[in-house]
């Protein structure tokens, strides 16, 4: 997901730290914003039993954050405490990472709801967290002063020690009462970037341990006193339901406690995990289709491809209509992405503990407020009835904004009157995804008298995804979330428009790492290189002279292209480029190939970046890498196909993922940069298979104009 | 009841005969370092040694590894000092963190076999472990990595 509508609400959408004393003697630090929550007094109002906080300071020296962003694999557990490490002055070994609850004052200003996305938890941080920090450290330090009767300015701080002018020194844990009876200071400004200390550097992940032995909790691993093990059916058809079921045989299977039909399907709840799986396949269950029972691939094509309607625009400069009417010459391409799976490490799963007065849910989300609503709803309490304990993701890529995999655990748990953890098969996950959606999309392009491009247009067709999940985002203008990468198409063309046909195919999609970056990014790429070849010029000096007014874009195009050797390719070898802005993060991709026998061998992927300030260089690095492999299972393989409405691909044999044995060489450039940090989690995604289809073409001269690769038996 | 040998230990276990040691080890014995990722042996993240060899535990019956040594991520070393495990926290290779347990049983078994492995070999180890955040090349230079240690005396 992008952020770009509100990327600017950062500290001018002013933020209130409300400050107060923590039981025991302590210090808290709470931010609310405005709109999002009333700034009540923090020490009494609690979610989840705790109170509201972000930072606490304890008596005992302990320092806390509550990280209110997910950690699923991006790592926030390191790079939000470093963003607070910094301005308090302490390692970040000091600091104690806790999953917040869910909240109004955990709301992601970028977003509107508390939510891990859109590449905006740096973005987000950067400016919050910090002054946080900074308003912590000028109440530390005030208290200190007053004890001392010395001006604050004289004091100094190390490692969480406050040192006066004649050499006293107490901890932060020993002022952190007297600190918290201090008015807020309204001039703590966090530190110029100049006197970073830890901001900057490849600090290793303070997640890392618990991943090598086996300690690391996801959501999967829960364990509760009394805890049920639950399986769950589920429709083959998509949007199907239980007509009815006969469970006489699962009941006396060993171990089955329970049988329930729900809104999601058929759940056994069980002693252990295996039963309830084991007890599942004994199920008869009738099911109602529902409304896509005669669903296909080649259905949802066409329907794509011949869909009607006033399309709404997201981009218009000049008169690119009339400019193509006037056009000399006219190059036209059609593209087509298929439906995708996220396919997470770890398959859905949720645990819930229902009682008469409250819910406790354990759950991998992204969408903690989210959550608690859908676990309310279901369980029939008030959503702060519901505390939302968000464990480890054992990745997300967008699959848990999703919460369909919630409410069958609630309901098991409410029916069982214990605890009941409820996971899903890979199988389950792969035929009941929000898929990313599929398009068919155009480009059309005209060159004047003079053989300049004068004109550009562009136009989308896809289902929204933000008209189901966030319906009043779309109530009065386009989907943000549809046309990115397009609607900020960089190149300097007199005439340009961007045009966006919402067309519904009859089942959900969903937000998947780059959302539409990763099918516009495809389609735009992939037609500007045409354009290049049309009028016979060289795909990476064509850009590059379009991208005069974006100096940004270009240094990291000219970097790629230099770094990768362009025009300079190894006999045999041949490259593709792309280039790319999303989530304020400058990229550019090439991709060195050679082909033999009809089939591609993909030898190195360069990529230079620049995303800005680098709060944590390792971490970026590993989200562009990462990053570019998930773009490149996609690019080779990735493609969901649909017959009679059900989902034709089951685990990993038939949907595809790049494994080690398949990985090119990986060139990844983080360019210096002071500007404001871009997200890096999602936009190295996007570009890949943009430089895979561009290179293919340098080598063969065929044009690919649908993904996955595969499907044109190249790879 | 069948008694099984995990991580040096002696444990028992009400589970039926034929039921994935996955989930015998999951939700019964409570050692939930090994991951369910497929059921059907694709991706690696189930991954344990049986006897030294590295298994997927997701298709392996309980029954057939009585008598056997089976060894966990739990097992691997009590406090992070097995070689693989030094080079995954130095290189800091995970990201999400969830195929880590499989990826770093199948390069123990790796390195126990053949104490100098060739890329190549790293490939056709390797391979049947997927890791959807991409940390391949890290794992590719942890394997190497904890070669060395093992070559300067860190025991395995």
């Amino acid at each position: 997901m992008s952020a770009r509508p509100s990327d600017t609400a950062t500290l001018d959408r002013r933020e209130f730290l409300k400050v107060s004393a923590l039981a025991g003697g302590g210090l808290v630090i709470g931010i609310t914003l405005s709109g999002c929550g009333k700034p009540a007094d923090l020490a009494k109002s609690a979610v989840g039993g705790q109170p509201v906080a972000w930072l606490k300071i304890g008596g005992d020296n302990s320092i806390t954050i509550l990280v209110d962003k997910s950690e699923m694999g991006q790592g926030v557990y390191t790079s939000l405490p470093m963003l607070l490490a910094e301005e308090l002055d302490v390692p970040l070994a000091a600091i104690k990472v806790l999953a917040a609850p869910a909240g109004p004052p955990y709301i992601n200003v970028f977003m509107g709801t508390q939510i891990t996305g859109g590449s905006t938890s740096v973005r987000e941080g950067w400016q919050k967290l910090r002054a946080a920090g900074a308003q912590a450290r000028a109440m530390l330090l005030g208290a200190a002063a007053d004890e001392w009767k010395v001006d604050a300015a004289t004091l100094k701080v190390a490692d969480g020690v406050v040192t006066g002018p004649n050499g006293q020194k107490r901890t932060y844990g020993e002022l952190a009462e007297a600190a918290a009876k201090r008015p807020a200071p309204k001039d703590a400004k966090p530190k110029d970037a100049g006197q970073f200390t830890q901001l900057g550097k490849p600090l290793s992940r303070t997640d890392t341990p618990s991943k090598v032995d086996g300690t690391a909790e996801y959501g999967i691993d829960v364990k509760l006193p009394g805890m049920k093990y639950a399986a769950l059916a589920q429709s083959p058809v998509l949007g199907g339901s239980v007509k009815s079921v006969d469970s006489s045989a699962a009941e006396k299977m060993p171990g089955v406690t329970k049988v329930l039909t729900t809104k999601s399907g058929v759940v056994v709840v069980a002693d252990h995990y295996w039963q309830a799986h084991s007890a599942r396949d004994a199920l008869k269950i009738s099911w109602d289709a529902g409304p896509n029972a005669h669903l296909s691939t080649a259905s949802m094509r066409a329907g794509l491809k011949g869909a009607s309607g006033a399309p709404q625009s997201a981009r218009k400069d000049g008169d690119a209509a009339s400019a193509l009417k006037a056009a000399k010459k006219k190059v036209e391409a059609a593209y087509e992405l298929p439906l995708l799976a996220h396919a997470t490490m770890e398959p859905m799963n949720c645990t819930a503990d229902v009682r008469a007065d409250g819910c406790d849910l354990y759950v991998g989300t992204q969408v903690q407020q989210i959550a608690q609503a859908t676990a309310a709803g279901v369980a029939g309490l008030k959503p702060e009835q519901v505390n939302v304990h968000t464990t480890l993701l054992g990745s997300g890529f967008g699959r848990r904004l999703e919460v369909d995999f919630i409410p069958a655990a609630v309901e098991a748990s409410k029916a069982s009157g214990a605890p009941v953890k409820l996971v899903w098969t890979r199988e389950d996950d792969m035929t009941h995804d929000a898929y990313r959606p599929p398009a068919h999309d155009t480009g059309t392009a005209g060159f004047d008298g003079a053989g300049a491009l004068s004109a550009v247009h562009i136009k989308l067709t896809s289902p929204s995804i933000t008209a189901r999940m966030f319906p009043p985002v779309v109530e009065k203008s386009i989907d943000p979330f549809a046309v990115e990468a397009a609607a900020n198409f960089l190149y300097d063309v007199p005439n340009v428009s961007v045009d966006y046909l919402r067309h519904e195919v009859g089942i959900n999609v969903g937000y998947w790492r780059s959302v539409s970056h990763a099918l516009n990014c495809f389609v735009v790429e992939s037609f500007m290189d045409e354009v290049a070849h049309a009028a016979g010029k060289d795909p990476f000096e064509f850009r590059r002279a379009l991208l005069g007014k974006q100096p940004r874009a270009r240094r990291v195009l000219e970097e790629a292209a230099s770094r990768a050797g362009w025009g300079q390719a190894a006999p045999g070898h041949h490259l593709g480029i792309a280039v790319m802005e999303g989530y304020g993060t400058y990229l550019a991709q090439v991709a060195d190939i050679s082909v033999e026998h009809g089939k591609m061998k993909l030898h190195k992927i360069t990529c230079v970046v620049d995303c800005g300030h680098k709060v944590n260089p390792k971490i970026v690095d590993q989200q562009i890498s990462g990053g570019i492999v998930f773009g490149l299972s996609a690019a080779l393989f990735g493609e969901i196909t649909l017959d009679g409405g059900r989902v034709l691909q089951h685990n990993f044999d038939d949907y595809r993922v790049v494994r080690m044995n398949q990985m090119p060489a990986l060139d990844v450039v983080l360019l210096d940069s002071t500007e404001a940090p871009g997200g890096i989690g999602e936009p190295s995604v996007a570009l890949v298979a943009p430089a895979l289809a561009n290179a293919v073409f340098a080598a063969t001269g065929k044009r690919i104009r649908a993904l996955p690769l595969a499907a044109a038996g190249i790879v | 009841m069948i008694t099984l040998k995990v991580n040096g230990q002696t444990l028992e276990t009400d589970a039926a005969p034929d039921t994935p040691l996955l989930w015998v080890l999951r939700d019964h014995l409570g050692l939930t370092g090994t991951k369910f990722g497929c059921g059907k042996s694709l991706c690696g993240a189930c991954t344990v040694h049986i006897d030294g060899s590295a298994t997927r535990s997701c298709v392996t019956q309980v029954s057939a590894v009585v008598g056997k040594e089976i060894r966990t991520i739990e097992g691997l070393s009590k406090d992070r000092s097995h070689p693989v495990q030094k080079a995954w926290i130095e290189l800091d290779v995970p990201q999400c963190g969830y195929c880590q347990s499989g990826q770093i049983m199948a390069a123990s078994a790796l390195l126990a076999q053949n104490p100098a492995p060739t890329d190549a070999d790293i490939d056709t180890a390797m391979s049947g472990n997927i890791c959807r955040c991409g940390t391949y090349p890290r794992i590719r230079a942890a394997i190497h990595r904890a070669a060395e240690l093992m070559k300067s005396g860190g025991a395995s």
